[in-house]
């Protein structure tokens, strides 16, 4: 009896200090935000809520429009969303309920996209799509490579399978067409997972950094992540508390993706991220 | 994997209702009854019994090709050309060049040291993720409380931003840093982030920590397959919960490691956000650089497209050939 329970308390003991590993950055990113002075001694990690102004907050939003930058990072991951809902759900429907020639191909297709490096597209897409097309600093030239999320894809194919087959043929005698039947039988069914893939879709390009970054050279056009970045590179050295003006940048751009996350965090199943990348 | 594919497959083509030929009318939609007769037949069996799939998928089918297929051949054709960027619609001559891009590649001492930057970030972050994984995720499927407590703070760095993270990494690594307080005496000189011999381990467990919820996840799912008769059977045989864990558990989610594996693998080879951020652009004087990083400066900041994308293919190259040991080393004792 002695040993089951000495064998718990190891348990809670291993994942509480994983658990202080992972979450301690994040305290301390919010509690550097928040003091005017930083103080990198242990007993600045537990500062006089007295002390804590929003000072840094005002500091960066000087240098770099914060607001501007998170309206840039709505619009790319809204925009990734939006083409991955209307494209990705048609195409998720036809490969799992529609009978058409090419359909094996493009399942196998969605499956090997998944797999390509982006460091051998980077150059080749900002070749074609800054020079060629002209489209740096546009957000259809951000939004451009990730406008159908593959996994997204994939989700979508999954859920409708699971869906019953003479549900469709039910619909189809009475005779609704394929695009009816998609709008008001299969998605008001799939409703809820259909948001777990959004919301995996809208973290993505939210957190994105390395494709708006090539493809945005003006400051009022870029993504938060993009400008925080800059700021860390090139500005930070310039203010009067850097750590603490990257620490507030670094909150404002955390705040949205982490919210939604732990607001849907139990749709976020080991199952459904298992089948986005497995293949 | 790709079992689990064919059988998605199958499911579909076993579970379908509908004979492969001409659909009977009834379960064919009205768009396709127009046409009637012996014609639509023969399109049917060209296009299959529904025609339209190909009509909802073709908006995707499209994207792929523009933002993938077309930009993978084209990344090859430019690394055998003499590529360099024009204006928009400046006609101007690429004479093509041989593998000149690939000897200019291999002639160079920076991308030679990339390559092993990633080799020592992929020692180190590698085994340091499967290990931790599948002992957080084990002892996460042993205990009743608090469950999600622990997922969602394993998740939390996966969903944040690199940038945003790595900011926080700044403060706790630099000179007078948190961490450098801590250790007093025994802090490195010079500090973690600008120390040549220091600086790709810190990155490695920095990618380590930032991924490491996902893959805790992928191995959460995978024990779930695990047979718990397994584990009572080693118990009677007086083997303990360690005994267990090395006959039963890892064994059990071979699998699953292998594609922790991989995916760490991948991930790792696209390095870029960390040293270009955490260590200013992969210093201290290049001991840092990633590959991508050579990319990015070799083809955009200094306009050489085609060396950038001969590196490009010589990346993936490397990355399919690791791949393969992998799968061979970790996948093959299965049977």
């Amino acid at each position: 009896m002695r040993r089951i329970l000495g064998s718990k308390i190891t348990l809670y003991i291993v994942l509480s200090l994983g658990a202080l590993a992972f979450l301690f950055p994040f305290y301390y990113m919010v509690i550097g935000s928040l003091q005017t002075n930083v103080d990198p001694t242990p007993a600045g990690a537990f500062p006089n809520p007295e002390n804590l102004t929003f000072a840094n907050y005002v500091a960066i939003n000087e240098r770099i429009n914060l607001l501007q930058g998170l309206a840039n990072s709505g619009i790319f991951a809204g925009g990734v969303v939006l083409g991955t809902i209307v494209f990705g759900v048609l195409a998720g429907y036809a490969l799992a309920v529609l009978h058409w020639r090419g359909r094996g191909a493009t399942f196998a297709l969605a499956l090997l996209v998944q797999v390509v490096p982006f460091q051998l597209l980077m150059i080749p897409l900002y070749v074609m799509i800054a020079r060629d097309y002209g489209l740096s600093d546009t957000y259809i030239g951000m939004i451009l490579p990730f406008f159908i999320n593959s996994t997204a894809v994939v989700l979508f194919r999954q859920y409708f399978l699971q869906l019953p087959k003479d549900l469709f043929s039910a619909a189809r005698i009475d005779g609704a067409g394929e695009f009816r039947i998609l709008w008001s039988v299969a998605l008001p069914l799939v409703r809820p997972a259909l948001l777990t893939a959004v919301l995996l879709t809208f973290i993505g390009p939210w957190n994105e950094f390395l494709w708006p970054f090539l493809i945005t050279k003006e400051a009022s056009m870029q993504p938060l992540a993009v400008s925080l970045a800059n700021f860390i590179t090139n500005i930070a050295a310039s203010t009067a508390n850097p750590f603490g003006a990257m620490m507030a940048g670094a909150v404002v751009l955390a705040i949205p993706a982490v919210t939604l996350f732990i607001i849907f965090q139990r749709y976020f199943t080991s199952n459904d991220l298992g089948s986005g990348v497995k293949g | 994997m790709s079992a689990d594919v064919a059988g998605a497959v199958g499911r579909t083509g076993d579970s379908s209702d509908r004979p492969a030929g001409g659909g009977p009318p009834q379960t064919a939609s009205p768009r396709e009854r127009e046409p009637g007769g012996t014609p639509r037949r023969g399109l049917t069996r060209i296009l299959g019994a529904q025609p339209h799939g190909l009509l909802f998928s073709a908006p995707y089918i499209v994207f792929v090709i523009l933002v993938f297929a077309w930009p993978i051949v084209f990344a090859v054709w430019m690394s055998f050309q003499d590529y360099f960027f024009a204006a928009p619609g400046a006609d101007v001559d690429r004479p093509f060049v041989g593998f000149d891009n690939y000897i200019t590649v291999i002639n160079d001492p920076r991308v030679w040291q990339s390559f092993r930057n990633v080799g020592v970030f992929l020692i180190i972050n590698v085994p340091l993720t499967v290990v931790l994984s599948i002992i957080l995720a084990t002892a996460l499927d042993r205990i009743v409380h608090a469950r999600t407590f622990f997922r969602v703070s394993y998740y939390l760095p996966y969903v944040t931003a690199s940038v945003a993270v790595v900011a926080v990494w700044l403060f706790l690594f630099s000179q007078n840093g948190l961490v450098n307080q801590i250790l007093g005496p025994l802090a490195p000189s010079p500090s973690w982030l600008i120390n040549s011999a220091l600086a790709m381990p810190t990155i490695a467990l920095f990618v380590t920590w930032k991924g490491l919820g996902f893959y805790i996840l992928l191995y959460l799912a995978a024990l779930q397959n695990v047979p718990r008769e397994l584990y009572e059977s080693v118990s009677m045989d007086g083997g303990g919960r360690i005994r267990q864990f090395f006959t039963v558990t890892v064994p059990g989610v071979r699998p699953a490691t292998l594609l922790v594996v991989l995916l760490s693998t991948i991930t790792g080879a696209n390095l870029f956000t960390e040293p270009y951020l955490l260590t200013g652009g992969g210093g201290p004087n290049g001991a840092s650089a990633s590959p991508v990083l050579l990319i990015y400066q070799r083809g955009i900041e200094q306009g050489n497209p085609d060396v950038a994308a001969a590196i490009g293919v010589i990346l993936i190259i490397f990355v399919l050939i690791i791949a393969a040991l992998q799968r061979r080393f970790v996948g093959g004792e299965e049977s």
